[in-house]
This record gives C-alpha cells, structure tokens and sequence, in this order.
C-alpha cells in the first residue's frame, strides 16, 4: 500500500522535496552568480536533509545574455563543488526546464535523485535591449519593439476580445502585492487598493506601471526524488503527477496573443481539469497574462492564483518559473494544500509554456 | 528499465566558412529534412524537437530556438534548448535520447548548428565579465598553455600535433560535408602556417564554419517502422554519459581531466566495453586543437598514461592503416559549426556503424564512440553506437 498518488502519463512517480529561493532585490550589487547561488544551494540541501554527494544529476536553467558575457552557467556550477565530477546539463531556459529535463532523467530507474536550480542577473543590463534579442532577428528585431510595448500589444488583445479589462488587471496587481506581504522573499510588497492604481498614468496603453512585473536579481534551487526514496526526504512529498510542455510559432500575426494554446494543451495533458485545485502558481508576469494563462488551465475562481505574490511582485528572470514550481511544491510539503498547479513560460508573450500538477498524499 | 534507442534519421549540412544562402532557420531545416528523409518520416511523425548551440553571441540572437519553432516544425510541440559549451551538440543528443529511453516520445528530432559567419566568436568568448579578469584569448589562447604541459609531462616530440592536423585534413577529403577541404596539406604546409598560439599553428586549429547537424532518434518501434520503410538500419545507443567538473578547483588536472576519465568509464561499463582500442572500431572525439587526440587518446582511455602521441605517430589513429581511426570525417579540425561540432561527432559515430559513412567509411564498424567536451575542458558528453540491438 503506497503512499504515492498515481501519474497521470505513466511516468515513475518523483516528486519535489526541497524548495529554495533567495530575497529577489532590484540589484544584488554585491554578489555574482555563484555568490548569489551558494546560500540558495545549502540552503535546499539543508532543506531534503542531503549532500551534494546523494544527488545523481544536475540540471541548471540560466541565459548568457543577462551577464552580457558566454557560459555564465560554466561558473555558476562551482556554487556546487561538483568534485568528484557529476552527471550535470544545462537548459538555455527558465529553470522550470531544467527540472523538466531532471524529470526525464529520472524516469530510467537508475537515478533518483536531482538537483535543480536557476539563477539570473536582471540587474545588469537593459531588458528592452536585451529582450529585442530574443526577437525574430530578420523581420522583428529590427523594428526594435520593446518590452512593454509588446506586452501592450497582448493586453489590447485580452480587452478587445472582451477577455479582462483595465481593472481586472489593476485587481491582479493588487492582490499579488498584497499576497505579497506574507512571503519574505518577494519584492513589491503593499496594499494598495484598486482605485489609486488605477489613478496611475499610462506606461504604454493600456499597460500602468502595476501591469509590470518589478525588475529581479534571484536564485532558487529544488531537490527531487524518485519513488519511497522521496520519503527520506520530506514527509509529504509533493509529487509530480502530471507535466508537459509544448511550443507556438514565433510569429505574433499567426497567434491570437489573447489565447494560450500552447498552455491549454500542456495543462490538458498535465491533468489539470482533472481535480480540484488549492493553489495555482502561474508565471504570468504582466497583469494581464494571468488572465490568458488562468481562462487556458481553466481554472475556477476559486482556486488561489499567486497566493506568494507572483512574478508582479518578484520577477527573477530564469529561476522566476521554477519558483512557481516551487511555490506550488511548498504548500504540499507544508500541508497546507494537497493539489497545486505550476505553471513557467519562455519566450516572447507566452510563445513557450510548461504545465506541472503536483499532488501530496 | 530504461527503453531502447536507436538512430534512425541522420543529416547535415555542407559546412562551410559562410552560408550566406540561407538565414539561421535554412540552415537548421536544411540539415533536419535530410534527417528526416533519412528516417522516413515526416514532420508530423516527431513527437518533440531538442534544439542545441554554444553561446547565443555567437550568432548575437538569444535563445534562437524560439524563432526556429515553425522551421523546425515545433508548433505545438515540446521543444527544448540545451546549452553546456562546447559539448553541447553531444548532450544535446543525449538529451533528446533520453526522452526516448524514458519512454515519453517515439520520435525526437534533435538538431544542433551555428551560424558563425554571423558574428565573432573570438569577440564573444573575450568580452570582459563582471568579477573576473578578461581573457581576451579564445579557445585556442585558452588550450595552448594545457597543450604545452602535457608535452612536458609525456615527452611528445613537437611534431605530434601536426601530424594529427594533416591526417585529420586528408580524411576530410573524402567527406563531402566537410568545411576544410586541403589536397595539399602537408607537414610542411601545417609547420609554414603562421603560429597562433605557440604550439599551434594555424592549420593546427579549427576552422570557424556555418553549419547544422540533426538526428533523428526513435524507439524500438520506431526503429523497425524506418528500417522497413527505408531499407536503412539503425544505430542502437549502447551507453550514453556526461560529466562536468567545476572551473575553480585547485584539485583539477586540466591536461587529463577527471571528468573525462569518469565519462568514459560510465559509457564504457554501459557499453560492456573494457577495452575501447579493441572493442571499437572507431572514434569520432572533438579535437578542436590538433594536441588534443593524444591527450584524449589517454584520457578516453586507448592509450596508458605518457603514451598517447605514440599512437598517433605510429597511424595507429589513421583511417588508412590504422587499427583504431580516430575522426574519419575530418572532425573538427576540418569542420567547426561550433554548436554542431560535437553532434556531428556523434553522427559520424552513428554513421560509421550504420556503414553509411561513403568514402570514410571504416569497413564493418560495429562499435563506435561519439565524443564532446567544453568549457575550459570540463565538459564531457560521451555516447556509444552500434550495429546490434543492445542486450
């Protein structure tokens, strides 16, 4: 008699057992990548009760373009002292990938143990242009859209679609700051109420500065592991009972930026629909983005969106999706919730989304 | 408990110093569709794509993968970017092998390339970095020195590296994908050539190519569909591994590092192989920088410790004579699309057991090994192919 939930896809079931994030600040001036990791990587090692010894792959999630420099992953793996040498890749993605990429590795049966982490820099350059990199490079890039403009663009399409309105988008807002107040490691924290956030001028129409996600330095770290094994490590695993991830096209014109498909299906694969939810962690770091994210999960209501703040209140680039997972994880392992969903997204306006259900006992 | 898997799609591009014909997404469709030809299949037949480069200044896009969904036929799809330096083309195969060996997909296309011309890779692996001090070397500036020691520790003569960039250039000859092609070279040529960083000559190192690589790889089942289909056998992974060492370690041995040693244990014991000069018959292993075959000659384990330039000087190491040729595609001294160099490796591998490989082609390899590394040598991504279904 087990005391492990049922997979969704027939994976072998692994769950999360350790979850830790650093205090996202505007700018860690101090630190470099492998400072900003250390405490983090000690921190969930202390967390599962383990050494660097007993973990049997590592996975990492991180992008060069932030440090404005090649390999900034090389570095950062020295925050681990990976000697003797180990089993070790590396995602040019959120962290949430990297530990999609720990899942897999897991399923053979000879491993069952991971560690994962993300880290990134925000704080180094200027997004709007570093972002325009991530643009198609012959057509896009070119014309130089920034950041919030683009994003615009997307919570047009949510309110001419009759989707969300103004504020729907300032009530996200406040909710995630004032969410916020209770999770020691988020950034924005305040109460504010609807009506003076929407008293605030236009940033781009019909963007107001609460649409945007705050600019991040972090760091987070999970451990998984494989099977009873997970029992060694925590007393309610939260385990990962379903996840998928899938793609759009990079073309804006041939998506409908309002709806999430890429989201829809992964999260029909995942299982969502297919329970109650407590907790839905979604990295949707523009206020309206929640919206699109929630209507393609098809989440009701009822189900608590953010309930640490969300990216509107930290938003670590490249560890900001695997937070989610982590988030979702915790309140597992807490006991505070015994369903939670996980959501991290990539690429421009939610061209690349990866869905995660994660069930206690 | 893990599944079978084979290779059943293989295809490259012609590499070349500039490809100027095609945009980044050509280039990568160029070398995914002959994959694809090559399997038997059709896009709608791959379950997820596994994309993989060095670094994104490279080409100066980040993360191009999301601009290559459609061209890749991703939309809709699972697709996934893998970056680990200059091993990434092989921990890219890797990657994309085990979502098969789980048993999520039946058929992965995995694709590796770099498109050089578009930027300067010696600009962007020099650019200062916040908290550390500029190399403003490369990667040859960086090797040399490593290089010079190994000289010291084994006593190699000066010569042993040129005659690995010779050798390299006239098994390029008979590649037809192959960026260098150098009826000429010679030793004297190689020793004429200007000295980039001594030991290394010019044509002591890698070229700087556009170019992309991509596999197919497939379950057992997928397997017997392109194999009755095409005509074509597969190659069947028998061990696949990677190993990383961190950079700051006063304890590392950079000429014959640990990781290495480690990562070719693991897919040796895997593979059931205790002797790899005599179990395999050919190696595809990077060597960017001419010294780097006996240095990896003795870290792969083919030859004892001081011993690995006498291989090489003997033509042990030759596709003509020798008993264990080592990069008979030319590797990557004769084609360096960075990102791809270490994918290509693996193909090649996969190639030669397929009896595939044309012109350098190794008569009846069963066993071969495909070989990356990166970083500051402390990256290896390491797999085993052959012509049997594994036990």
């Amino acid at each position: 008699m087990s005391k492990i939930p049922a997979t969704r896809q027939g994976h072998r079931p692994v769950a999360i057992v350790g979850f830790s994030q650093n205090h996202s600040v505007r700018s860690d001036s101090t630190s470099n990548e492998v400072e900003m990791l250390l405490p983090v990587i000690h921190d969930v090692f202390d967390r599962a009760g383990l050494t660097k010894d007993e973990i049997g792959f590592i996975c990492s999630g991180s992008t060069d373009y932030l440090i404005g420099g090649p390999f900034s992953f090389v570095t950062a793996l020295d925050a681990i002292g990976v000697w003797p040498p180990k089993s070790e890749s590396h995602v040019e993605m959120d962290g949430a990938w990297a530990l999609y990429e720990a899942f897999v590795r897991l399923q053979e049966g000879d491993l069952d143990t991971a560690l994962v982490y993300g880290f990134g820099k925000s704080s180094l350059g200027d997004l709007d242009e570093i972002f325009n990199l991530q643009l198609d490079p012959y057509t896009m890039a070119p014309l130089h859209p920034d950041l919030v403009s683009l994003a615009a663009l997307q919570a047009r399409a949510v309110i001419d679609q009759g989707l969300g309105t103004e504020e729907d988008f300032a009530r996200i807002a406040a909710r995630s700051r004032r969410d916020a107040m209770n999770n020691p490691f988020a950034q924005i924290k305040r109460d504010d109420d609807v009506a003076t956030l929407m008293s605030e001028p236009y940033l781009v129409s019909p963007l107001r500065r609460h649409c945007l996600p705050p600019i991040s330095d972090g760091a987070s770290a999970i451990i998984l592991a494989a099977g009873e094994k997970a029992f060694d490590y925590a007393e309610h695993p939260a385990w990962i009972t379903g996840i998928d991830h899938r793609i759009e096209t990079h073309a804006f014109g041939a998506r409908n930026l309002a709806v999430s498909t890429s989201t829809a299906k992964a999260g029909a694969i995942a299982g969502v629909g297919e329970g109650h939810v407590d907790v839905a962690e979604l990295l949707t770091p523009f206020a309206h983005q929640e919206l699109i994210v929630k209507a393609a999960l098809g989440l009701a209501d009822s189900v608590s969106i953010n309930p640490s703040g969300g990216p509107l209140s930290a938003n670590p680039l490249m560890s900001g999706g695997l937070n989610r997972l982590g988030e979702a994880a915790q309140a597992i392992l807490d006991g505070r919730a015994t369903r939670t969903v996980a959501h991290a997204t990539g690429g421009p306006l939610l061209q690349q989304n990866l869905v995660c259900v994660l069930e206690g006992a | 408990m893990a599944n079978r898997v084979a290779v059943i799609g293989i295809g490259q591009t012609h590499h070349r110093s500039k490809r100027e014909d095609v945009s980044i997404a050509g280039l990568v469709r160029e070398a995914a569709q002959r994959a694809l030809d090559d399997a038997g299949c059709t896009w709608a037949d791959i379950d997820a794509v596994v994309v993989g480069k060095a670094p994104d200044m490279f080409e100066g896009i980040m993360m191009p993968e999301h601009y290559l969904a459609a061209a890749l036929g991703a939309v809709g799809k699972p697709m996934f970017r893998v970056h680990t330096a200059g091993s990434v083309g092989g921990s890219t195969a890797l990657v994309a092998a085990h979502l098969v060996a789980a048993g999520l997909h039946q058929r992965v296309l995995t694709v590796a390339f770099e498109k050089q011309s578009d930027s300067d890779a010696m600009w962007a692996l020099s650019v200062p970095q916040p908290f550390s001090a500029p190399l403003l070397a490369g990667a040859g500036g960086y090797f040399a020195p490593i290089i010079r020691a190994y000289m010291r520790r084994s006593g190699a003569p000066n010569d042993v590296g040129m005659r690995v960039a010779v050798k390299d250039r006239l098994q390029a000859l008979k590649n037809p994908y192959a960026h260098l092609h150098l009826p000429d070279i010679s030793m004297k040529m190689v020793e004429e050539s200007v000295l980039l960083w001594d030991p290394l000559h010019y044509l002591e190192s890698c070229p700087s190519s556009d170019g992309a690589a991509a596999m197919v790889l497939g379950s057992e089942q997928a397997a017997t569909v392109a194999e009755s289909a095409t005509g074509r056998r597969p190659a069947w992974v028998h061990g696949m591994a990677m190993r990383s060492e961190p950079t700051m370690f006063a304890g590392r041995d950079q000429v014959n590092p640990q990781a290495g040693r480690d990562c070719a244990k693991d897919v040796y014991a895997q593979a059931g192989i205790t002797n790899p000069r005599a179990e395999l018959d050919c190696a595809e292993v990077y060597v960017p920088f001419s010294w780097y075959e006996p240095m990896w000659l003795e870290n792969l384990g083919f030859a004892a410790q001081g011993e690995g330039w006498k291989l090489t000087e003997s033509g042990a190491t030759a596709l003509d004579g020798g008993d264990i040729p080592w990069n008979c595609s030319g590797g990557v001294l004769s084609s360096n699309p960075i990102g791809a160099s270490g994918m290509l490796r693996f193909l090649e591998a996969a190639l030669q057991v397929r009896g595939m490989a044309g012109e350098h082609q190794v008569e009846g390899a069963r066993k071969a090994l495909g070989h990356a590394y990166g970083g500051g040598a402390q990256f290896f991504a390491m797999w085993i192919v052959g012509s049997e279904r594994p036990n």
